[in-house]
């Protein structure tokens, strides 16, 4: 079936939105493999952006692609929306996001 | 199917293979753009190369200009140059550097000359060159003659999961075919640089390859900038990316799987045999393919998320995205559609046959998007300031 959204690799925290999501149940799975992760989404989530697969504390790390892509900056549950206002470069700390 | 595709390219005497025949018009320097653009009016078919640096720069800057104009003239898809510079030193220079690959090349100073007998005298040239090149056949070649290059812009996260894996399967038959692959973006590595130091073939190249990044850094950090809203750019954002370590994960999955064989200077051309090279670069588009073209690339592979218009005047740009808003909205700018991956219409191998058949059209002549829309950006890497 087509899903709606994917993700990288056993694991990771976030998925990747692959059609424009609306609040509700919403169905993923990993690159390959079957459609069988079930997820109950808090936001709209446009195509391209992410989805939390897994309740985060602020300070966690964001794994995507089986690596660490970034550090959770507020609490995030599963099925939250995952973008820059959450998340933030855990290589480039100067930064101010 | 489509491994067994017959392709044509061009064979140089040096050897390379290219698959487009230019005849180029080749400014050394900022002021003498208006005599080259001049003689490319005046002898249609041929092509002027204009861009912005040649002037008073030095050093480590000198060079990188002079490798960058003398690549780009041996690269394989020229078949011929006119050089065209203000003083007649560094215009013998580019075209000593070029002669080297045994192809026709002549150069003209404008001191002393004025632009108007320099256009004359070149653009004489010029014709007589452009005749002889029309008669330059295409013949049976391999793949792994042509050298690629590869370089995504304008990512989002549908570049990782579709665009950028289908560039690795490209990449990993390419590199199997004995071929040689380009890639480069050094600070966009950056979260997954360890990953590619991993896959350096021995101790030299990786030692090599993490001075390059090393180098980088160190520069950024000197600078004391904040790399955030260039790195991920807005666009990047727009499109879902966070952060540039997830930017780098997706840009790093269309290098594939082989080992990385060499760590080159910008605009350097490999020399250790064929394989999957590491290049220093900007990640800017225009800037990354051009030092590549110059490196001897005469293909480029080129994926995209929200939507990139690059090309360039010599070297053909396969851009490729898988996502589908892109694909719709900007299709004269897509060569390859895999957005039919995110839906699960087919899977990455046939994602990746898919994008052969078109790089296969392509090495035999088919125009890319950014041929037909005249996209040729020609845009030098400055290092620092000129004197």
């Amino acid at each position: 079936m087509r899903p709606d959204f994917l993700a990288h690799h056993e694991g990771d925290s976030v998925a990747v939105a692959v059609r424009d999501l609306s609040p509700g149940t919403v169905e993923g799975g990993y690159l390959t493999g079957p459609v069988a992760i079930q997820i109950d989404l808090r936001h709209d989530v446009p195509l391209g952006h992410k989805l939390a697969l897994a309740d985060l504390s602020a300070g966690d790390d964001v794994i995507e692609y089986g690596v660490r892509v970034g550090t959770a900056s507020k609490n995030i549950h599963k099925g939250e929306y995952v973008h820059v206002h959450n998340v933030r470069s855990a290589r480039w700390q100067t930064s101010v996001a | 199917m489509a491994d067994e595709r017959r392709i044509t390219g061009y064979r140089r005497q040096d050897g390379t293979v290219g698959i487009r025949n230019h005849t180029v018009i080749l400014p050394v320097d900022d002021l003498s753009n208006a005599a080259a653009e001049a003689v490319a009016n005046v002898v249609p078919g041929t092509l002027a190369l204009p861009h912005a640096y040649g002037r008073l720069q030095f050093g480590a800057d000198l060079d990188l200009t002079f490798r960058t104009l003398i690549g780009t003239g041996r690269n394989p898809n020229v078949a011929s140059v006119v050089v065209i510079g203000i003083e007649p030193n560094w215009t013998h220079r580019v075209v000593e550097g070029i002669a080297e690959t045994g192809k026709k090349v002549a150069g003209y100073a404008i001191e002393g000359n004025g632009d108007l007998r320099t256009i004359e005298q070149a653009a004489r040239t010029a014709a007589s060159f452009l005749q002889d090149d029309s008669e330059n056949v295409r013949e049976p070649v391999e793949r792994g003659e042509i050298m690629m290059s590869i370089k995504c812009g304008e990512s989002d996260t549908t570049s990782g999961l579709g665009s950028c894996p289908t560039t690795a399967g490209a990449v990993d038959r390419w590199v199997d075919a004995g071929g040689t692959v380009l890639f480069g973006e050094t600070s966009e590595l950056t979260g997954g640089e360890h990953l590619i130091a991993e896959r350096c073939v021995n101790d030299e190249v990786r030692k090599r390859f993490q001075s390059i990044y090393d180098s980088y850094i160190d520069m950024i950090e000197r600078t004391g900038a904040n790399l955030l809203g260039s790195q991920p750019t807005q666009g990047n954002i727009a499109g879902g990316l966070s952060t540039i370590e997830e930017k780098a994960m997706g840009n790093i999955a269309k290098t594939g799987t082989k080992p990385v064989v060499g760590a080159l200077d910008p605009a350097q051309t490999p020399e250790s045999g064929p394989g999957l090279y590491f290049m220093d670069t900007s990640s800017a588009a225009a800037e990354c393919v051009t030092l590549m073209a110059a490196g001897g690339a005469a293909i480029h592979l080129f994926p995209t998320g929200q939507g990139n218009v690059i090309g360039n005047p010599i070297e053909p740009v396969v851009k490729l995205t898988a996502n589908p808003k892109t694909a719709e909205s900007m299709s004269e700018h897509i060569d390859l559609d895999c957005s039919g991956l995110l839906r699960r219409d087919y899977d990455l191998t046939q994602a990746g046959d898919l994008l052969m058949d078109v790089v296969d059209r392509t090495v035999n002549g088919r125009l890319t998007c950014a041929e037909v829309m005249g996209h040729r950006e020609f845009v030098f890497t400055k290092l620092y300031p000129s004197a």
